[in-house]
C-alpha cells in the first residue's frame, strides 16, 4: 500500500521558494501520524544545488530529476507521476503558487486522483489527511477529505511555516525521467519580470490599497508614496482596475487576489462585499475614507474619515518620519 | 474550427455565505445564480475565435439544474450550440472534465474559465485537457491564435509568462484576455433558433467528503481615530505602539 508524502519544490531559475520550504515543513509535521516519511522532489536544472539546502528541511529523501530542460506543466506533470511510482507516495503536497495550481490538477488528472486545491490548514486522521480550505474567496472554510489515495494537494503560501525541528536526514538520490515529445505542445519561451521591483500584493507584508475614491490614474501617486515609505505593494479595487487606471495584477477581491498580510490600508475603498472578500483575514485593517458609513469601516481596525487627497501626504509624510526614527 | 467552452454555474458574488443545517454546505436558498464571471471570458473568446476563423461553437454546462436562460444567452452572445448535461450527482473537476470529454468529440480548442468562484478550485481544465491529451495552459491573460499556434501569456508571481504551442489546446481564462460582449435584441432574438439541448447523464462517485463548512470569524469592530488630517499623528501612533504592524 502506498505511504508518505511526496512534496514537489518549486525551482524557478534556481530559486527555491519559501511557500515550497512551507509545504516541506508542514509534510515533516504530518509524517509520523500519517506514516510513510518525506520525499522532496526537485525538477530540472539546478536541482542537485538546491537538494542540499532543503533536505535538512524536513525530507527523510530528496528526489532531484533531469531531463526537464524546458518548462512544460505536461513534462512536470508526469515527471512528478513517475516520482510518486518510485517512491509509492499516498499524497502529494505542492505549494499553491501559480506555478503549482497548474501543477497540482495536472498530475491529480494522471493519477485520476482527489485534487484539493489552496489548503489552508491540514490535519492526520487514521492516516489519511483532513484539508480545510476557503471556498467563496475566503467567505467560508470548508473541511474535506478525500476517499482515496492517491491525493494531491496545494498548500497555500503563507499559511504554514517551514521545518523548525531538528536537521532531518535529507538522503539525497538522482532520479531520472525521459519526457516524451508530446510533452512540449506547449512550453513556456519567457518570464518578463512585471514593472520594475513592484512587489505582488498576494506575497506582500503590507498592502497598500486604492479605490474609485482616489480620483483617477494620477491619484495613485500619493499610494504609490506611501506603498514606498512602508515597502509595501499597490493594491487596487476592481473598480479601479475596470476604469484602467491600474492592472488587473493589483485587483483584490472575489475576482481578483486574496491577500492576508499584517497590514492592509483600504484607501477610498467603499468596502463591496466582493473587495471584502479577498482581504478581510489581513491581521490590522485600516480604512480612509471620507464617507464615515462606508462598509470598509465596518472590518477596519482603525479608520480615518477624511479625504484622501488631504490624508493620504500626510501618513506618508508621518509614516516617513516614524520609521526613521528607528 | 470546433470550439468548445465551459459553463459553470455560481451564486452571484453579491452573496452572503450561510451554513447549511448539515453543517457541510452552504445554504444557498436565496442565492442569485449567475455563469460563473471568467466563464464569460471563455465565451468571449471562443466567440472572437470562431468569428476569426470559422467553425463552430459549442457551449457546455454540467450540472442538476435548469441552466437554459442562461445557455440562452450564451447562444445570444455567439454560441452556435449549446447543451447542458443534467445529473443529479455530486461533482467535482474529474466528473464533470470527464462529461465534457465524453460530449464534445475531438475540439480544437476549449476555453474554460480560470477558477469558479464558489469552489476556487481551478482544476476541470487540467482534467480536461489530459482526458482529451492535449496541453492546458491556464490563467490566460492574454492569447493569441493564428495558423493553429498560440502565443498566451499569464501572471505569475512578480513575472508575466509566455507560453507557446500548438492546437490542440485547452485554455483557462483570466481577467484582462478580452472585453465580453453583450447580446442586443437581434442576437437574442436570433438565439431562440439556435440548437439547445438537455442530456440526462451518470457522473462518476465524488472523491471528496466535504466534512464542515464554517464562517470566518467575525472581525471586532474597530474604532474612528480622527477625521482628516489631524487623525495622521493619531493613527501612526497606534498603528506602531498597539498593533506594532509597522
Ligand atoms: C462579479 C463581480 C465580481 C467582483 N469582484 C470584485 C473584486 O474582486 N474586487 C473588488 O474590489 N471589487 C469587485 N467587484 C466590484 C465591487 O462590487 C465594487 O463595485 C468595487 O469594489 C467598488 O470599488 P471602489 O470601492 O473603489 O469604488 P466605490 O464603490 O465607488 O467606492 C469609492 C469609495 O471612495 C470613497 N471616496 C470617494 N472620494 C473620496 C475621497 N476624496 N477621499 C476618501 N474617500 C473617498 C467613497 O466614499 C466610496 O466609499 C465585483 C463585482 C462583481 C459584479
Ligand atoms: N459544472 C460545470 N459545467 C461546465 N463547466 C464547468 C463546470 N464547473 C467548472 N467548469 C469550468 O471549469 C472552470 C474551472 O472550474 P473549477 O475547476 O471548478 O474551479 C470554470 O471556469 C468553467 O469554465
Amino acid at each position: 500500500m502506498a505511504h508518505g508524502i511526496l512534496v514537489v519544490l518549486e525551482n524557478r531559475g534556481g530559486v527555491l521558494k519559501h511557500a515550497s520550504l512551507a509545504a516541506l515543513g508542514e509534510a515533516a509535521r504530518l509524517a509520523p501520524a500519517v506514516g510513510g516519511g518525506v520525499t522532496a522532489l526537485l525538477l530540472g536544472p539546478g536541482a542537485e544545488a538546491l537538494a542540499e539546502d532543503a533536505g535538512p528541511r524536513g525530507a527523510d529523501r530528496v528526489l532531484t530529476m533531469q531531463g526537464i530542460e524546458r518548462w512544460s506543466t505536461e513534462a512536470a506533470a508526469n515527471a512528478v507521476v513517475a516520482a510518486l511510482r518510485s517512491v509509492d507516495a499516498a499524497f502529494v503536497f505542492v505549494s499553491a503558487t501559480t506555478q503549482g495550481r497548474d501543477l497540482a490538477p495536472a498530475v491529480a488528472a494522471r493519477l485520476d486522483a482527489a485534487y484539493l486545491a489552496d489548503c489552508t490548514q491540514l490535519s492526520a486522521h487514521a492516516g489519511t489527511l483532513h484539508a480545510q480550505r476557503p471556498v467563496y474567496a475566503g467567505k467560508a472554510m470548508l473541511s474535506t477529505r478525500p476517499m482515496a489515495e492517491p491525493a494531491v494537494f496545494s498548500l497555500r503560501p503563507g499559511a504554514f511555516d517551514a521545518w523548525s525541528g531538528p536537521a532531518t536526514a535529507g538522503t539525497v538520490s538522482a532520479l531520472h525521467h525521459t519526457p516524451a515529445a508530446t510533452d512540449f505542445s506547449a512550453v513556456v519561451t519567457a518570464i518578463a519580470a512585471a514593472s520594475s521591483g513592484a512587489k505582488d500584493v498576494a506575497e506582500a507584508d503590507i498592502v497598500v490599497s486604492g479605490g474609485r475614491g482616489l480620483g483617477s490614474a494620477e491619484g495613485f501617486k500619493a499610494l504609490e508614496d506611501l506603498a514606498a515609505v512602508l515597502g509595501a505593494a499597490v493594491g487596487a479595487s476592481r473598480a479601479v482596475v475596470d476604469l484602467g487606471w491600474r492592472p488587473h495584477s493589483e485587483q483584490v477581491g472575489q475576482t481578483g487576489k486574496v491577500v492576508a498580510p499584517k497590514l492592509y490600508i483600504a484607501c477610498g475603498i467603499s468596502g463591496a462585499i466582493q473587495h471584502l472578500a479577498g482581504m478581510t483575514t489581513s491581521k490590522v485593517i485600516v480604512a480612509i475614507n471620507k464617507d464615515a458609513e462606508a462598509p470598509i469601516f465596518k472590518v477596519a481596525d482603525y479608520g480615518i474619515v477624511g479625504d484622501v487627497a488631504e490624508v493620504l501626504p500626510a501618513l506618508t509624510a508621518a509614516l516617513r518620519q516614524a520609521l526613521a526614527q528607528r | 474550427m470546433n470550439i468548445v467552452c465551459c459553463l459553470a454555474r455560481v451564486p452571484d458574488t453579491t452573496t452572503r455565505i450561510a451554513v447549511a443545517a448539515d453543517g457541510r454546505n452552504p445554504d444557498l436558498a436565496n442565492a442569485q445564480w449567475i455563469i460563473n464571471p471568467y466563464d464569460e471570458y471563455a465565451l468571449e473568446a471562443a466567440v472572437q475565435l470562431r468569428e476569426a476563423v470559422g467553425g463552430e461553437v459549442c457551449a457546455v454546462h454540467v450540472g442538476p439544474v435548469d441552466f437554459q436562460k442562461d445557455l440562452r444567452a450564451a447562444l445570444a452572445k455567439g454560441a452556435d450550440k449549446a447543451v447542458q448535461l443534467q445529473t443529479d450527482s455530486p461533482l467535482g473537476p474529474h466528473s464533470i472534465a470527464a462529461l465534457i470529454a465524453a460530449q464534445c468529440g475531438k475540439p480544437d480548442v476549449v476555453f474554460l474559465g480560470k477558477q469558479s468562484v464558489d469552489g476556487d478550485v481551478g482544476g476541470t481544465g487540467a482534467f480536461l485537457a489530459h482526458l482529451l491529451g492535449v496541453p492546458v495552459i491556464s490563467r490566460v491573460s492574454h492569447l493569441n491564435i493564428q495558423d493553429g499556434r498560440f502565443t498566451a501569456q499569464r501572471e505569475i508571481e512578480g513575472a508575466v509568462e509566455t507560453i507557446e504551442g500548438s492546437l490542440p489546446a485547452v485554455f483557462t481564462l483570466d481577467k484582462g484576455v478580452n472585453e465580453p460582449r453583450r447580446a442586443g435584441l437581434k442576437e437574442i432574438m436570433a438565439a431562440k433558433k439556435k440548437p439547445l439541448d438537455v442530456l440526462k447523464v451518470a457522473a462518476l462517485p465524488a472523491r471528496l467528503e466535504a466534512l464542515k463548512l464554517e464562517l470566518p470569524q467575525a472581525r471586532k469592530s474597530g474604532r474612528i481615530v480622527g477625521t482628516g488630517a489631524a487623525a495622521v499623528a493619531e493613527l501612526v501612533r497606534v498603528l506602531r505602539d498597539e498593533a506594532k504592524a509597522i
